[in-house]
């Protein structure tokens, strides 16, 4: 089975139903906000941005990584490390079901991927959440990689770039969870204090634990479009104030306007708006100005990419 | 059912009940019921200590929530001297379910920071009942960066449900003003010592809750998610939050097994409220013997042990 008949289950239950359909399973997908059909292939050279609405469609933190780096260089950080059961948890299913049953339908071994490597030539170090991952919440093994992360970014003085999408945090691992809100948190001030950027990208969803720590401690945070943010969930907040919420309440616009976020960018534009601004903290030049050519002094820089682009120097 | 006791304690209650009665028949007659009421108040003791033997989770869960538990303020007059009451955040309010100021612990001068609840329903709603909005914690903030500048020590009181989850709170950025205070609680450089006094509900108590040491009271709890929330998310019902309780381990002393816990604080038989003037003094003992060892070391070895406490936190066994 696809990774795609694992979220969409429905849709592909009815293609199968349907004898009349000659496509293989798991080759079409129906954009959730306009509903149209999309061709899978397609959907995925536009980086799961519906080519019709512009809806963005949620990534899986592999493919947003490889997308966000540059090809050439990259190398996966604390790719091994393996979550445990501490508590021996178990609620109508052991938490060790869970994790297998997560890491059999992900390929991954826990909810965040971190690499280092480029953007545009701009060395950096990335990290993605894997929402389908138990939603992407954060244990252990999540903190863990976070941290290895940026303390990799802070001994190289490269930028760190956290794409968040989670639940929250991870409850079968109870107090060891909530703790890792408190140890990534320690180790973005130590990124801060040395003056290393970090960028938090805010992408469907974000909440709880992970919004309320990492996510919400960029020098930029910068959202997706339309993506569910907040502290608690919706449904939380209008069982407490037994009140309809307003429209558009804890989308990116909302937290635009009310000044949580420094900018909304939509999926085809972040590698550059985002290289934009890290080459103005770092001091680096535009991309395709050598380094030589710059005013600015700057430090050690990797080979720029062959070809030069007139646009991204525009900006 | 006496309201001052909870379920599984009303065999207490029956007996406490009985005890009065003699008392006020013994008040009225000549015979004396002394050893009568003598025998009985030693039944309700033995009672009482055996149903307090080995409570579960989640009646330690019902203890900490406990409506006459001893809240911050209360510690605060028993332990404390010359209390100021510090308000505001300075942007936007003061946050009644968050108090803090300075006061002074043996004469020394402390930063105090905790969560308060109200007793009746008045004081309940003014404290909004013990979760803080962000203006509550961007206080909280304001008032450890002071006790940096001043060199106090930060001393927490925790015990709240959790953040307040309401529409406001997000749209003045409940997730930031949390995020925002474990960041700077990281590499504040003044000794901070957290003691949960009832309720250590989520990341609401862990924002004033990064600690170079962690007291918790015997019949306190600390978790990630409220048992009930918990298993109306995993057992799809809140009526299991006694299992949900339990799974976490959320007590004070399954907490302290686990290593997150430095000091675990004994409890007067039957809970702080049945005593606080006795839970207070021991709060006051712990305190101190925490200060005595913190202040003893320079501010970077104290940066560095809290830098390892943090990055110890579910590291690779």
């Amino acid at each position: 089975m696809s990774w795609l008949d694992k979220i969409v289950p429905s849709m592909s239950r009815t293609q199968r139903n349907d004898r009349r359909a000659s496509v293989p399973d798991g080759l079409w997908r129906k954009c959730p906000n306009c509903e149209s059909v999309l061709y899978l292939p397609e959907l995925e050279k536009h980086q799961n941005v519906c080519p019709k609405c512009q809806h963005h469609l949620r990534l899986t933190a592999r493919k947003r990584l490889n997308w966000f780096l540059d090809a050439e260089g990259r190398e996966e950080i604390a790719g091994d490390l393996q979550p445990s059961d501490r508590l021996k948890f178990r609620d109508s299913k052991k938490y060790k079901d869970r994790l297998a049953s997560a890491q059999k339908s992900t390929d991954e071994n826990d909810a965040l991927i971190a690499m280092r490597g480029a953007l545009d030539g701009l060395p950096v170090v990335a990290v993605a959440f894997e929402f389908s991952f138990m939603g992407g919440s954060m244990g252990a093994v999540v903190g863990e990689k976070f941290v290895r992360a940026a303390t990799l970014a802070l001994e190289e003085e490269i930028p760190l770039v956290c794409f968040a999408a989670s639940g929250g945090a991870r409850m079968q691992e109870a107090l060891f969870s909530l703790m890792q809100m408190a140890k990534t948190s320690a180790a973005l001030e130590k990124l801060k204090l040395a003056g290393v950027p970090y960028i938090s990208v805010l992408t469907d969803p974000v909440f709880g634990g992970v919004s309320a720590s990492l996510a919400m401690l960029g020098d930029l945070n910068v959202a997706e479009p339309n993506a569910l943010i907040g502290f608690a969930g919706p449904r939380v907040i209008e069982q407490t104030v037994r009140e309809t919420l307003p429209e558009g309440f804890q989308r990116s616009e909302f937290l635009l306007e009310h000044g949580t976020v420094d900018m909304i960018v939509s999926r085809p534009e972040l590698r550059e708006r985002l290289g934009s601004v890290l080459r103005k903290l770092t001091h680096q030049p535009v991309v395709g100005v050598s380094a030589d050519d710059a005013s600015v002094e700057v430090g050690d820089f990797s080979p720029l990419p062959d070809e030069p682009d007139a646009s991204r120097a525009s900006r | 059912m006496n309201p001052n006791y909870l379920d599984f304690e009303q065999p207490i209650a029956e007996l406490q009940a009985k005890i009065e009665e003699l008392r006020l028949v013994g008040n009225d007659s000549r015979i004396s019921l002394s050893d009568e009421i003598g025998k009985l108040e030693e039944k309700s003791r033995k009672l009482t200590e055996q149903i307090f033997r080995d409570l579960t989770a989640w009646q330690v869960t019902q203890l900490s929530r406990h409506p006459q538990r001893p809240y911050t303020l209360d510690y605060l007059d028993s332990i404390f001297t010359d209390f100021d009451e510090l308000h505001g955040d300075r942007h936007f309010a003061d946050d009644a379910a968050l108090v803090g100021g300075v006061a002074r612990l043996d004469d020394k001068p402390v930063m105090i920071i905790g969560h308060q609840k109200g007793r009746d329903v008045k004081e309940k709603v003014r404290r909004n009942f013990g979760m803080p909005r962000p203006e509550g914690y961007r206080k909280a903030c304001r008032l450890m960066e002071m006790a940096e500048r001043f060199k106090m020590p930060v001393l927490t009181f925790i015990d709240t449900p959790g953040a307040y989850p309401g529409i406001d709170a997000e749209e003045r950025g409940q997730s930031e003003a949390i995020a925002y205070n474990l960041a700077v609680m990281s590499r504040l450089k003044t000794p901070i010592i957290a003691t949960v006094i009832g309720e250590g509900g989520s990341g609401g108590a862990l924002a004033i809750g990064v600690c170079d040491e962690l007291q918790m009271l015997q019949y306190s709890t600390y978790s990630v998610i409220s048992p009930e929330g918990c298993a109306s998310i995993l057992w799809k019902s809140a009526e299991k939050a006694s299992e949900a309780a339990h799974a976490m381990g959320i007590t004070a002393s399954r907490l302290k097994e686990l290593g997150f816990v430095d000091t675990l604080i004994d409890e007067p038989l039957g809970g702080a409220h049945r005593n606080p003037r006795k839970t207070a003094e021991r709060v006051r003992e712990a305190l101190s013997g925490s200060l005595e060892r913190l202040q003893a070391m320079d501010t970077e070895t104290l940066l560095e042990r809290r830098y390892g406490r943090l990055m110890s936190y579910g590291a690779p066994q």
